[in-house]
């Protein structure tokens, strides 16, 4: 048999693993470097699992890991406790302000974090003022940062249920608009939510600039500081937050993937 | 302008453990319009794309007009070929889309003809409208005058209208048999549905399993299907207990001739609804259960004993068969098949 | 007066339904839209308060347009580059089974690294080719190659660029593979049928209609990298080639005389450049939404 099909299928097999081969060399190279650089000191990575040594021996390092598992946790929380109800309630009795919404939590997409910095000093001499110095307090610019990418995995929750529909069921068989919310709307977008909450949990990980310039600490910032005076351990510690990070983000994707295939 | 000829022979193509052809034979005369058709995955699809080249056969020869063309890509093989939908090049114009393959060959005159086709199909007036500016209905027409424009051999229908609109549908099948007519190019028609199928063809094929069925008429295969398959697929049939003796089938009490002959012992029937005549008829000995208005034909239920017999009547008829009442079956001495797949 | 009656409750209602959404006006307001307007107003803010276009006027010192320049090139250089890599990794990805394995893990993975800029990538490229890099001591140990024997360029721009490729590439690939797959299999089909070449084809239909997704998303790109400071500002210590460092410079020394509102300035001139291109990037995304959506 001729084959004409079978043989342009041949040449895109070929050409696929040409551009796989090349770009995963590229893409491994460094990671595989890391690896390496990582372990020219044997004591570098025992330590890193150590965490009462490595908090002895980097305390400015534990700091910051502590530090960006809590800005992580809280902006995950804030996130979800500002965005949620109101995109669910923009929907059901203001949707003429869906478009403005979106228009705000989508703007900071347009706003390099750099420029945001710059902003957000003045306010944050007020939020000195009222609530101290303290790292955590990043976590209301960071629920900025974040608003873009929360929004729109709810947003593309919200719009795989016919919400109104749902939320005028629910409320013909007696329910008010809380137990509508709480009850009805979030079980349905439960995934969407928690999608939202691990990218801001992944953004927030590896936040630098914000923290840096604000004179803040957090992972990214501890491990810069920490490059200065020991490169085996910086690199170490990139390696693993990286390889969190992965994973994190893997499982997200591979959720959602579950999930469309359910569809 | 006349068609030409169109042989498959002896076609093979696996996919995996399925076969979607099975040593495929078809013969399409010059100008015919052939409806291949069966349920989903019987491979009249892959009929079609292998006819057009986009798809290869493991075996057999796919001969145009007397000419081997089995090892010419696609683009080489003068075919023209609707869509089931969206084939239309987004970014063109409808009259720019039916200009496409005229350009690609360098012909002259390329806006008469363009314009030519597009009043063929009847939409003269939307020749720069776009793709995503027109029903799906239009979107056919276009792409069906994209397809004829190039004066191909062979026009290659692929489910052309099931993504359309019941009313649309019917509506386009007769102008698609109109302009096939008119053009006398050969064509094939791939269908799962079968009154479309035996609304546009001159012959239908109906296929099972990568194998054809039953070539023939569509009035042959409606009126004689050549097996039980092609009798269950095409149109509505009653699933009759019956007797069979010699070259007859006893049932409900009349004889009926067989289409193909039969071992004698108890058998089903397969019997058309149009073949059931019911008459209100007090000692009848079978009742109306439901009865159901279609529009100039209606649809009756009637129980005769334990047998459930569906028949078709004229809507007239309707209020004398009000549920309950007692009614006579007879039946209608065409030429039935029987159900070989519960014996 | 019927009509009246029903819309007097209506308008209290639709009061009281916006009072639900005031915790995320005032949040934003406070966080996002004071901070802009900040950043706005204090480029046209003089030391003591008044207007004033110096800030802006200084925008034109030769060192800030250097600064500027120098971001547009990285940031178009970058742009392209991973434009081009991340298409051709697209196609190689659509051309595989759909739904198979090889797409879910590689498009798992560019989400993953379109995400990982900032200070980890920096230390991975200085693990890597830095001066005691593992390629670079491999190299010079195995094939005598110093990729250092024209001078350090990790450090500058053609660093920069090598580096911002790796989260560009995976970025193109997440933006642009939905374009591609929008691509229906019937045209080329319907192309093949019409007489056409494979080279017809990508001249005449695929190209005409991917150009548009592959233009906006190379603006996409392009204002990530233009607004991306972690793995700059983590690599380079001395001097600030780019913006977003002559940002930091402004930041954390705002003591020269008559330039404290520079660094508003310069924030400005970004988000515009910003704004601007993913002005043009939504007008063709647009397009491409009504062609391949």
């Amino acid at each position: 048999m001729a084959g004409v099909i079978a043989a342009r299928r041949r040449k895109q097999r070929v050409f696929r693993w040409a551009v796989l081969v090349v770009l995963g060399v590229f893409f491994l190279l460094p990671l595989a470097a890391m690896l390496e650089f990582s372990t020219r000191n044997s004591e570098t990575w025992p330590l890193l699992v150590n965490w009462p040594k490595l908090s002895d021996t980097y305390p400015d390092l534990a700091e910051g890991i502590v530090s960006s598992l809590e800005q992580a946790a809280l902006t995950a929380i804030l996130m979800l406790v500002l965005l949620v109800p109101t995109t669910i309630w923009v929907r059901l009795r203001l949707p003429k302000l869906r478009r403005f919404v979106e228009f705000l939590c989508l703007l900071p997409l347009t706003i390099p974090a750099i420029v945001l910095v710059v902003g957000l000093a003045p306010v944050y001499a007020w939020v000195t003022y009222f609530l101290g110095g303290s790292s955590l307090t990043l976590v209301f610019a960071y629920t900025i940062l974040v608003l873009p990418y929360a929004y729109r995995a709810i947003d593309a929750g919200l719009s795989a249920i016919d919400v109104k529909t749902v939320a005028e069921a629910a409320r013909s068989l007696g329910a008010g608009w809380t137990t509508v919310i709480v009850r009805v709307v979030l079980p349905n977008i439960r995934s969407a939510v928690l999608s939202a909450a691990f990218l801001t949990v992944a953004l927030v990980l590896g936040e630098f600039t914000i923290a840096s310039l604000l004179n803040r600490t957090n992972l990214q910032v501890s491990i810069e500081l920490l490059g200065k005076s020991s490169a085996t351990m910086s690199v170490a510690v990139s390696l693993a937050a990286l390889l969190l990070a992965f994973v994190l983000l893997m499982l997200l994707s591979l959720a959602g993937g579950s999930k469309k295939e359910q569809k | 302008m006349s068609g030409v000829a169109v042989h498959l022979e002896g076609l093979r193509r696996t996919f995996g453990s399925v076969h979607a052809l099975d040593n495929l034979d078809l013969e399409i005369a010059a100008g015919e319009l052939i409806a291949l058709l069966g349920p989903s995955g019987c491979g009249k699809t892959t009929a079609l794309r292998v006819l057009a080249g986009l798809e290869d056969a493991d075996a057999g020869r796919v001969l145009v007009g007397g000419k081997d063309v089995t090892a010419l890509p696609a683009n080489r093989r003068d075919m023209g070929m609707v869509f089931q939908a969206y084939s239309l090049f987004p970014h063109l114009t409808a009259v720019e889309n039916v200009e496409f393959g005229l350009k690609l060959r360098g012909r002259r005159k390329v806006p008469g003809r363009a314009a030519e086709m597009l009043e063929l199909v009847g939409l003269s007036s939307h020749g720069s409208r776009y793709p995503h500016q027109m029903s799906g209905g239009q979107q056919q027409r276009v792409a069906l005058a994209r397809a004829l424009a190039i004066e191909p051999a062979v026009l290659l229908l692929d489910e052309p209208l099931s993504a359309l609109d019941a009313k649309v549908r019917v509506q386009l099948r007769e102008e698609i048999k109109r302009i096939q007519t008119e053009v006398g190019t050969t064509t094939l028609f791939v269908t799962h549905d079968q009154e479309e199928a035996l609304a546009v063809a001159d012959r239908v094929g109906v296929m099972k399993a990568g194998r054809l069925e039953q070539l023939a008429p569509p009035a042959d295969v409606y009126q004689q299907p050549a097996s039980a398959f092609v009798a269950d697929f095409v149109g509505l049939s009653n699933r009759l207990p019956g007797i069979v003796s010699g070259p007859i089938i006893s049932v409900l009490g009349t004889e009926l001739p067989l289409v193909t002959p039969a071992a004698a012992g108890s058998a089903t029937a397969l019997v058309r609804p149009e073949a059931v005549h019911v008459t209100p008829d007090p000692e009848g000995g079978a009742s109306v259960l439901t009865s159901s208005f279609l529009g100039s034909t209606s649809r009756v239920t009637v129980t005769v004993g334990e047998t459930l017999v569906v028949a078709q009547v004229a809507s007239s008829l309707l209020p004398s068969l009000t549920p309950g009442t007692p009614v006579r079956v007879t039946l209608q001495p065409v030429p039935v098949a029987l159900d070989l797949s519960l014996s | 007066m019927a009509s009246q009656a029903v819309a007097a409750p209506r308008r209290k209602l639709r009061g009281t339904a916006l009072l639900g959404t005031v915790p995320f006006f005032a949040y934003v307001t406070i966080f996002l839209v004071i901070p802009t307007l900040v950043v706005v107003i204090g480029a046209f803010a003089g030391d003591d308060g008044g207007v004033s276009f110096a800030n802006v006027k200084a925008l034109t010192n030769d060192y800030i347009l250097d600064a500027f320049g120098r971001s547009i090139v990285l940031s178009a250089v970058s742009a392209v580059i991973g434009a081009i890599g991340g298409a051709l990794l697209a196609y190689a990805l659509v051309t595989s089974k759909a739904g198979g394995v090889l797409r879910r893990v590689v498009t798992s993975a560019a989400g993953v690294l379109a995400q990982f800029g900032g200070v980890t990538l920096a230390f991975a490229f200085l693990a890597t080719i830095g001066l005691s890099g593992f390629v670079t001591v491999w190299l010079k140990d195995h094939l005598s190659i110093d990729l250092y024997a024209n001078g350090v360029w990790l450090f500058e721009l053609p660093g920069l660029i090598l580096i911002y490729t790796y989260f560009q590439i995976p970025l193109m690939l997440i933006v642009f593979l939905p374009a591609l797959d929008g691509i229906r299999p019937q045209w080329r089909e319907a192309c093949e049928s019409l007489g056409a070449t494979t080279w017809q084809y990508w001249t005449r239909v695929a190209g005409p209609l991917l150009a548009p997704a592959f233009l906006g998303s190379t603006l996409l790109l392009f204002a990530n990298a233009f607004s991306a400071y972690a793995t700059a500002a983590a690599l380079v210590s001395q001097g600030s080639p780019i913006i977003p460092l002559q940002i930091r410079g402004a930041l954390t020394s705002e003591v020269v005389l008559g330039q404290q509102n520079l660094g508003k300035a310069m924030a400005l001139g970004m988000v515009i450049v910003v704004a601007v291109v993913m002005g043009l990037y939504s007008l063709l995304e647009r397009r491409t939404a009504k062609w391949l959506g």
